[in-house]
């Protein structure tokens, strides 16, 4: 007997996306319940530690300014009716969060406080000291328990399921704990599964960041879009990568190379070390490369900035920097580097979350919905601006929430067989029926990790992409016969990490895809062999299918342009 | 350095499951931490080891364990501070929850502890158009709080918990503190009421273990402790506990040193007979040891007294003025 659990709306995924799209469609009237693979508060969006934009209108902040610095940051790939609504509403969101009982920093009056962030000339970003990502996401998972929302914590989802007309109708998932199947009948899906850092070693990102939710869309036949333009944050550790910041620059830290020099004069003269992160990161590999560096790293200078400011507004992260690389910013520069941080691409989603087109430009699956780092609406195009993707997921999330919810009461009940469940669990039988060998898993992730940072990263060229590809397609036959250990049911994590590696395989070859057939050089897409951004033939984006017989079918959808034409981007 | 991680496994899958130690030797750098140590063997030396992991940099709370007898954060564990005494690191999982397989542990009570305590902001109402006006130094105190990351590390050391499951422990009071604390929640008396009750925040025994452990210096103990202090100032039902705290000032504040058979009977009451002869055996032991001074009117007021009750006058002064800040 299969078990089946039916409701409205299912959101895959408890990061900040996805509560607070599960929040908006139970205050519309659905039947939500919220699945994921790790307990809400250990979700990734814990990580984001500098803050949330905010073009408060009331204290003299324009939305329109925070819009352009959006635009031009992704080097004009993002849509700019996203954008503007990304700007216009992020207001309300940011109050409310307050009312829900962010503690956000205050001011000397008591109202909301900012600090500055890249690529914006104004301060807008409203934070919680250095961990408010980790502020947001409590305070989401408190109002998930006030609404007694359920959650299917530590379930992991196995595919997407579609009715006879091709429409979402639910996920087949089991549980870690007991290894027992579901199926999850929902009228609406909400993929709110973050992103898919563990593609490249190293990344800033946590370990379960391993593209779950692009990698089930794209094979439901949903469209993922933008997948190369990926981001390296200008300052990550060495080792592990673990992340410092852009809150350091923010507050004024230094950017020095090996002699002593702020480099970022040469790049960008105006905004310095506040220029966007893709310019940031190409300037640092740059300083690097040319023999400027010192054990492949640049310097984070704080020491500036005094113990007692250090104290209060970065504590968290000179925490990290004492515990992780035994340093003390108060006393010493830190040596940091361009590290893999954050995918702007994703599945490709409307204004409202929904993953197909109600004018049918495109090929979607009604049904299902993104919001997040799964999703790309496209706000962040080439490049996204740091304290952006905070408010991405809380305005984009509630979007998605709300049209979810309306899109039930518009749909009949569902009707799939439960036999769906058997594929699936064939699958994972199959896996567990596998000899262990020489080969592991653990192998396979680190290769395509190297690959992927060595091909893939701040400076890209055809001849490497087209090696990653090969090595690539090799690893997902390796995969079909890897065999693990354990071959119990109780939290198999081994299980769980096989499956995953499946995704993110599926995820680096729609990386590599969309860069191989970007040919210029845009936000974090940076070509050696086409150094120009290229407006004629490449203002557009790129569109991947999966297909069953090897590489994704392309396609393009243009941009759309709103107010800001085009434009060279200096910083 | 060669390292050799003793790992306490459980297999509930086995046919007669019980827990056994399993020793995995490895090279690690000083510099790594545990959890590195722990992926390293389930990468290269055992994939079938169990445990959960995610951000490696002592956010997301997911690896609280116990290494070498007391919890702690894996990630956050270096090689070269767990090594100090022998080059085998002791790793098993938390204490004060059931396991279910290796490092593995049941969240579940923890988490329905924190549900018990009504953890979502009550403000009053009507609610603001903008933002609640609050104090900046308020907020700041409070994200002091907020950093909890709900490991379950202070839950696992509890030496409360160990004896007495009902207690709500360490993590979901400091959470409540963290309501009870902010200017914008209007739920204060109702809440502190709520944790008068047995079980709530007069059942710690300030054993500090806590403090100690706490990846994040939260510092939950020190929470009670200010939960404890609002609630005589709302002053709510005096329960053992505050009778206890206040009668020991009183007696501190007039005598200078400690009377214990009279904090027993003021704190118990006079007319709780039973309780009181239960202390007796206690009471003529301690005193055989000399452990208590003489009691009642025998109990003189040691030398200086009135030094110790000019601290008190400002000690209250300046703690007055705290709290109206």
């Amino acid at each position: 007997m299969t078990t089946v659990h039916t409701y409205d709306v299912l959101v895959i995924g408890a990061g900040l996306a996805g509560m607070r799209s599960a929040i908006a469609a139970h205050e519309h009237g659905a039947t939500v319940a919220v699945l994921t693979k790790v307990h809400p508060v250990r979700s990734h969006s814990n990580a984001a530690q500098g803050g949330i934009n905010a073009a408060l209108t009331d204290r003299g902040d324009k939305w329109e300014d925070h819009a352009f610095e959006t635009v031009k940051g992704s080097d004009y790939l993002g849509d700019q009716d996203a954008v503007e609504i990304l700007a216009q509403e992020a207001g309300n969101d940011i109050i409310a969060l307050e009312h829900m009982g962010v503690i956000f920093n205050r001011n000397d009056e008591g109202r909301l406080g900012t600090r500055r962030f890249g690529g914006q000339k104004r301060a807008r970003t409203f934070f919680v000291s250095d961990f408010t990502g980790q502020a947001m996401l409590h305070v989401l998972f408190e109002q998930i328990l006030q609404a007694n929302i359920p959650i299917y914590e530590e379930w992991f989802v196995t595919s997407i399921i579609k009715d006879d007309d091709g429409k979402c109708a639910g996920v087949v998932a089991f549980e870690i704990r007991t290894g027992r199947f579901a199926l999850f009948k929902a009228k609406a899906v909400i993929l709110a599964a973050g992103g898919l850092g563990r593609v490249y070693e190293p990344s800033t990102n946590a370990l379960i960041c391993t593209g779950d939710g692009m990698a089930l869309a794209y094979r439901a036949g949903a469209p993922l879009m933008d997948m190369e333009m990926v981001q390296y944050h200008p300052t990550t550790l060495k080792g592990k990568g673990l992340l410092i910041s852009e809150a350091a620059r923010g507050e004024g830290a230094y950017l020095l190379n090996s002699d002593g020099e702020r480099f970022m004069e040469r790049y960008a003269p105006n905004m310095m070390e506040l220029a966007s992160r893709d310019v940031v990161s190409r300037a640092e590999q740059l300083e690097i490369n040319e023999g400027r560096g010192v054990n492949g790293c640049v310097f984070l200078d704080c020491r500036h900035l005094g113990k007692a400011f250090i104290n209060d507004r970065l504590r968290q992260i000179n925490e990290e920097a004492k515990t992780f690389a035994n340093i003390d910013l108060a006393e010493e520069p830190i040596p940091i580097r361009p590290g893999m941080h954050y995918q702007m691409g994703g599945i490709k989603t409307d204004v409202d979350g929904r993953c197909w087109d109600i004018q049918l430009h495109w090929k979607g699956v009604p049904g299902l919905f993104a919001a997040g780092e799964t999703a790309c609406v496209s706000l962040h195009g080439g490049n996204r601006l740091g304290a952006n993707s905070l408010l991405d997921t809380v305005v984009f999330g509630r979007r998605a929430g709300k049209c979810a919810a309306d899109y039930v009461k518009t749909v009949n009940a569902i009707n799939v067989s439960e036999a769906l469940v058997d594929i699936d669990h064939d699958l994972v039988t199959s896996i567990l029926r596998r000899p262990s060998h020489e080969d592991t898993i653990a192998k396979i992730r680190l290769e395509m990790g190297q690959i992927m940072n060595r091909h893939l990263s701040v400076f890209r060229e055809q001849e490497g992409m087209t090696n990653a590809q090969q090595v690539i397609h090799t690893l997902k036959h390796r995969w079909n016969t890897v065999g693990i250990t354990d071959k119990g049911h109780v939290f198999n994590t081994g299980l769980v990490n096989t499956l995953e590696l499946g995704f993110m395989l599926d995820c680096a070859e729609t990386i590599i895809m969309g860069a191989l057939t970007r040919k210029e050089s845009r936000g974090a897409h940076f070509r050696t062999d086409y150094l120009d951004r290229n407006d004629d033939n490449w203002l557009k984006h790129i569109l991947l299918y999966h297909s069953t017989n090897g590489a994704p079918d392309v396609d393009y959808l243009p941009v759309r342009i709103t107010q800001w034409q085009p434009q060279p981007r200096v910083y | 350095m060669n390292t050799t991680l003793r790992i306490r496994r459980f297999n509930p899958e086995q046919k007669t499951p019980a827990p056994f130690f399993q020793e995995y030797n490895l090279e690690l750098e000083a510099s790594d931490s545990v959890l590195d140590g722990l992926i390293k063997v389930r990468e290269t030396l055992d994939d079938s080891l169990a445990l959960r992991c995610s951000c490696r940099g002592a956010i997301c709370g997911s690896c609280g364990m116990r290494i070498n007898g007391h919890a702690a954060l894996a990630c956050k564990t270096k090689i070269i501070s767990a090594t100090k005494d022998s080059q085998t690191i002791h790793v098993e999982p938390m204490n004060n929850m059931p396991v279910i397989k290796d490092l593995i542990t049941d969240m579940s009570p923890f988490w329905e502890k924190i549900r018990q305590i009504q953890p979502w902001l009550q403000p009053s109402t009507p609610i603001p158009e903008a933002e609640h006006v609050a104090p900046a130094e308020a907020m700041n105190h409070l994200s002091g709080v907020m950093t909890c990351i709900m490991c379950g590390v202070c839950v696992s050391d509890c030496t409360v918990l160990e004896v007495d499951s009902k207690f709500v422990g360490p993590a979901a009071l400091a959470k409540a503190y963290r309501f009870v604390a902010d200017p914008r929640d209007d739920a204060t008396t109702r809440r502190l009421t709520a944790l008068n009750e047995p079980g709530g925040m007069w059942d710690c025994t300030r054993c500090m273990e806590c403090i100690q452990v706490c990846p994040k210096g939260v510092g939950p103990m020190d929470r009670i402790m200010s939960l404890r202090a609002k609630g005589i100032d709302e002053q709510l039902p005096s329960t053992t506990g505050s009778r206890h705290a206040e009668v020991f000032t009183d007696i501190i504040k007039n005598k200078g040193i400690l009377d214990e058979p009279m904090l027993a009977v003021r704190t118990f009451g006079f007319r709780n007979v039973r309780r009181l002869i239960g202390m007796i055996p206690i009471a003529i032991q301690s005193f055989r040891h000399k452990k208590i001074a003489p009691s009642g009117p025998l109990h003189r007021a040691i030398p200086g007294i009135d030094q110790i009750k000019r601290l008190f006058k400002r000690a209250s002064v300046e703690n007055h003025t705290f709290r109206n800040k």
